[in-house]
């Protein structure tokens, strides 16, 4: 499994690492890609399409992973997010004929933007004053989704958004959606990965760990964790960009408050602080429930239980309990203790 | 396409399905069974369920027996859409529910490509108008009871100006711009246009503006607890107009909950297991001996979605998927061809249903019916 | 004037109920670290078990309400902390507040499975008659929210501030450390607040179930109010708590009243912004001792 993103296990990296440009995260994400691409085959519309609606959602738990596992700050507007995301692409394809790859790059845009405005005064305070105020700016975005029918359809969404073509190929059935998912996943997680490791990332990483120290070496904390803030939000953008053609409706329920607090869970349940643990997370907030589907109307009790039971086990989530088991298997220690998320204020 | 998905069962562990045996017909209920929905989607499941046990216990439908699952649908769209699509991959006969508008309009495209019946719950007006020939109701639309509620009021209540207290979400904010422009017609004033929350707990701050607002009558439209807790402040608050509601305002469950504050609320029911037709209230006894607690008009739609199934399967002699939509679409069913149906129900072309619905008030603590009102193309 | 009375008296009632989860909230936040996210969830869950212990018992309200109180405290007071908190406590604050978002979902849901999916009513201890103040119509079961609420309040103050019990308690919060170094049984002590916790739930959950009804969603727009009444007081003190509480109640009237029933959710939450912006320590709040 991955290595852990925390400062005690840096000087560690370097030496588990593969060559230097290519690692095992980056191996599995091409693998993991291939496999998706070939899996839904013969799988049925079903099963295609949960697949579809898992790599959506690990787009924007990807983003969050960003924000909180790397930057080490807490947002509760990953859904607010995406919803923004959503209603831009689906206001601008379905009302005003917008291509989806315009309509894609400007909800990446808006996002990013709204980010930065959002985080500066925010982030002027104090780091985790920033959990508060996306709280706000989660129920407001709700509210004005729901109340401005002129706009974004109120409590009756949007319905009809149609699916994008990929040069001239017409991506309406499941399948070719779901392909088209993957590539878009695909990109957005190798740019992810390739920021992770750039100084950048490094830099991100210095902050979650000790902001002071960070300071006094020169990070420029504010734009770092204005920066680490707006792209994980924006990837909420791209995610919600891709939610709207999926489910072909938006209302504003899927981006309440309650589905940043579950965004969060699957960061945290997958694993914060590792590359691969959003995707994880998002298997277990989206997919999980529909396994059990078998046990009838307890399946909801029986997801939190797991959710619950696995982090009294392991804090760290699915990656730690991995990446536990891997050290136990090499006889190594990984050092991973700590890395979801430091104790101390909220 | 069966082959596809027993393909999918075994690929996706888990997420594919049991294979369906050959003498049952499969029914798949897609229902809110968490999340805002809750409480009108366990009444739909729960007539579903009844109405199952009845057809089974008689022999099923044309020889089988049926087979429900219910997948819950958690009120949000993009759920509902994957839960839709299982059914269909998983080779259901019919899709029932769910009954929220935006969960409708989410997974009523999955049923109309794959040619197959969804039977809804939902009143808001919208989702008929698409041209979708697969989707059907189980109720009236606002459309078709709002009208009746205007007259109502000119008429009976003789109101000169109104409040209008209505729940933010599809369904109060559906029947409230169905209301306005038929208030308008009758010349009724809307002193007070009011939107309360989903699963708002308190409602004296609404209450109070309503009070001092001064009108001759009040138009509540909230779902179940919400119609309660607001008839208790109205009271709390001295209100002493007539509270005019539609169905859900003078249910069993409205009545329950809100006690004494419930006398005296008017209005019009399109379905009630009150109703003065002893099919309604045998219903009513069933559901109240097995679940322990009454019906409300989700229930009964639930009873009438099945039955709905099995009207048309037997009245087209075969398990024909775009068949059952094909015979539902303009057809009447008569209570005398099939009970179950419990009352006379013309479908229209768009999905939307005709019937006969009635007047009724709340005396001590009881739903009285006061006129029955026709249909309205009769 | 009456006008303003009514709202101004309905705002208090539930401002008090707020208060009462946020103060709660900020207990366990400052002995233990946890972000209860469940906190809402707490105050439904009493009045639902009551209402439960009264159907499969048999039992006449009192012994109910007596068995299902015992039975909330010893499991989401004693048991909550041992069984979740804990093990989890070591690790920091988020999986320990996720761990609580799942324990949300469990309460819902075993509420909607194991009793209703539909609301139920819950007896009221005082009569549902209104008085007239100033013209304005209140009603007594308001009038006794807000006394009982101020009056356990009260006793809380008193508990912590006068006895030496609640001096510990507050030692405890303010530097576990030093605490146990002074000889204070920290852990015992930490396992208090949360039975005061679980405590004050069942005193909101039996005070506002009569005019909520018991429902097992019901606890999702209290969590959430209780969640803002404790970040505007400031998160760090139980005065703080009861100020916030007493404001979002307020003004989530007046909004209602005044401004637009359609936005009334976001008032409440804009001032939120406003005094985080103006005033991070919160209104009632000290800058916080413990830094990074």
């Amino acid at each position: 499994m991955t290595a852990p993103a925390s400062q005690e296990s840096l000087p560690q990296r370097s030496r588990l690492a593969l060559p230097a440009s290519i690692d095992g995260i980056l191996l599995t994400l091409v693998a993991g890609a291939a496999i998706l691409w070939f899996a839904p085959v013969g799988m049925g519309r079903y099963g295609t399409y949960v697949l579809s609606l898992w790599l959506v959602m690990s787009i924007a738990v990807m983003g969050l992973n960003l924000t909180l596992g790397y930057a080490g700050l807490k947002s509760l507007a990953q859904a607010a997010f995406m919803g923004l995301g959503a209603y831009t692409t689906a206001i601008l394809t379905a009302k005003f004929g917008v291509s989806w790859y315009a309509a894609f790059a400007l909800s990446g845009v808006l996002t990013f933007a709204v980010g930065i405005v959002l985080g500066f005064p925010a982030l002027r305070v104090k780091a985790h004053y920033l959990a508060f105020v996306t709280l706000a700016f989660s129920t407001l975005i709700w509210l004005v989704l729901r109340n401005e029918q002129w706009l974004t359809g109120g409590v009756f969404g949007i319905s009809n958004i149609n699916r994008p073509e990929f040069f001239g190929i017409k991506l309406f059935g499941a399948l070719e959606f779901h392909r088209f998912v993957v590539v878009i996943t695909f990109i957005l997680a190798v740019a992810l990965w390739w920021m992770i490791r750039s100084p950048w990332g490094r830099a991100f990483m210095a902050l979650r760990e000790n902001p002071i120290r960070a300071a006094s070496l020169g990070v420029d904390t504010r734009t770092y964790t204005l920066l680490a803030f707006a792209i994980g939000s924006a990837y909420a953008g791209f995610a919600g960009a891709l939610y709207a053609p999926l489910v072909e409706f938006i209302d504003p329920s899927p981006f309440s408050l309650s589905q940043s607090f579950f965004l969060l869970l699957m960061v945290v349940a997958g694993g914060s602080g590792y590359l691969l643990g959003p995707f994880i997370g998002a298997l277990l907030g989206v997919v999980l429930p529909e396994w059990l589907r078998f046990a009838g109307s307890l399946y909801l009790i029986i997801f939190a239980s797991i959710v619950m039971l696995l982090l009294i086990a392991c804090p760290q989530g699915v990656s730690g309990l991995f990446e536990r088991g891997w050290a136990r298997l090499t006889g190594k220690n990984s050092g991973g203790k700590n890395s979801g998320g430091r104790k101390g204020t909220f | 396409m069966k082959s596809h998905w027993i393909m999918a069962a075994a690929l996706s562990a888990g997420l594919g399905s049991p294979a369906l045996s050959q003498d049952k017909v499969k029914l798949v209920d897609v229902i809110e069974l968490s999340g805002a929905g809750a409480t009108a989607g366990t009444n739909f499941k729960n007539g579903v369920d009844l109405a199952v046990a009845d057809i089974n216990a008689k022999g099923g439908i044309l020889g089988k027996q049926i087979e429900i699952v219910h997948y819950d649908t958690q009120t949000n769209p993009g759920n509902t859409r994957a839960a839709v699509q299982r059914a269909i991959d998983e080779g259901a006969y019919a899709v029932l529910g769910p009954v929220f508008s935006g969960p409708i309009s989410a997974s009523m495209q999955i049923s109309q490509r794959a040619e197959i019946a969804q039977i809804v719950a939902g009143e808001a007006a919208g989702f008929t108008k698409q041209g979708n020939p697969y989707i059907f109701r189980t109720s009236l639309s606002q459309t078709a009871a709002m009208p009746k509620i205007a007259k109502y009021l000119k008429e009976t209540v003789k109101a000169g100006s109104i409040a209008v207290v209505w729940v933010n979400n599809d369904f109060g904010k559906g029947g409230r711009d169905a209301i306005l422009p038929e208030l308008e017609k009758a010349g009724i004033k809307v002193a007070v246009d009011l939107a309360t929350e989903q699963g708002q707990a308190d409602f004296a701050a609404d209450a109070i503006k309503v009070k001092n607002a001064n009108v001759d009558a009040v138009f509540v439209y909230l779902n179940e607890e919400e119609s309660a807790r607001f008839l208790r402040a109205a009271k709390q608050q001295g209100i002493t107009k007539p509270m005019i509601g539609e169905t859900t305002l003078l249910g069993a469950k409205v009545i329950e909950l809100a006690g004494d504050a419930a006398n005296g609320v008017k209005g019009h029911v399109g379905l009630s297991i009150d109703a003065p037709i002893p099919a309604f209230q045998d219903f009513g006894k069933k559901y109240q001996t097995k679940y322990g607690f009454n019906s409300d008009h989700n229930g009964l739609k639930g009873y009438m979605a099945v039955h709905m199934v099995k009207w048309a399967t037997e009245k087209q002699k075969k398990f024909d998927k775009k068949g059952l939509a094909d015979t539902l679409r303009g057809a009447t069913i008569k209570p005398s061809d099939e009970p179950g149906i419990l009352m006379e129900t013309t479908i229209e072309q768009n999905g939307d249903l005709d019937r006969e619905s009635f007047l009724a008030e709340v005396i001590d603590g009881k739903q009285v019916i006061t006129a029955t009102l026709p249909k309205i193309k009769p | 004037m009456a006008e303003f009375t009514a709202y101004l008296i309905a705002g208090i009632a539930t401002g008090a109920i707020y208060a009462l989860a946020a103060i709660g909230f900020t207990l366990v936040w400052q002995t233990s670290q946890t972000i209860n996210f469940a906190q809402g969830e707490f105050v439904m869950l009493p009045a639902v078990l009551v209402l439960l212990a009264i159907k499969l018992l048999g039992a006449p309200i009192w012994l109910g309400a007596l068995v299902g109180i015992a039975a909330f405290i010893l499991i989401f007071g004693v048991g909550f902390k041992l069984t979740v908190v804990d093990p989890m406590i070591k690790h920091g604050v988020l999986p320990l507040a996720i761990a609580t978002m799942a324990l949300s979902i469990i309460m819902k849901e075993g509420a909607k499975d194991g009793f209703s999916a539909e609301a139920q009513n819950f007896p009221s201890f005082v009569p549902t008659q209104t008085i007239s103040v100033f013209g304005a119509s209140i009603s007594l079961q308001h009038l006794a929210i807000i006394a009982c609420a101020f009056a356990v309040i009260g006793l809380l103050q008193w508990f912590v501030g006068g006895t030496k019990l609640g001096r510990q308690m507050q030692a405890t919060a303010q530097n576990p450390t030093v605490a146990r170094i002074l000889g204070i049984p920290v852990e015992r002590m930490v396992l208090l607040t949360f039975v005061i916790n679980a405590a004050l739930a069942v005193v909101a959950s039996v005070l506002i179930s009569p005019i909520y009804l018991a429902k097992f969603s019901n606890g999702e727009v209290i969590g959430l109010f209780a969640f803002i009444a404790a970040i505007v007081g400031g998160f760090n003190q139980v005065r703080g708590a009861l100020v916030g509480g007493l404001i979002v109640g307020i003004v989530d009237s007046m909004a209602a009243a005044y401004i637009s029933t359609q936005y009334r959710l976001a008032v409440p939450l804009i001032l939120l912004v406003v005094i985080i912006l103006l005033k991070p320590e919160g209104l009632m709040g000290r800058k916080e001792e413990r830094r990074v």
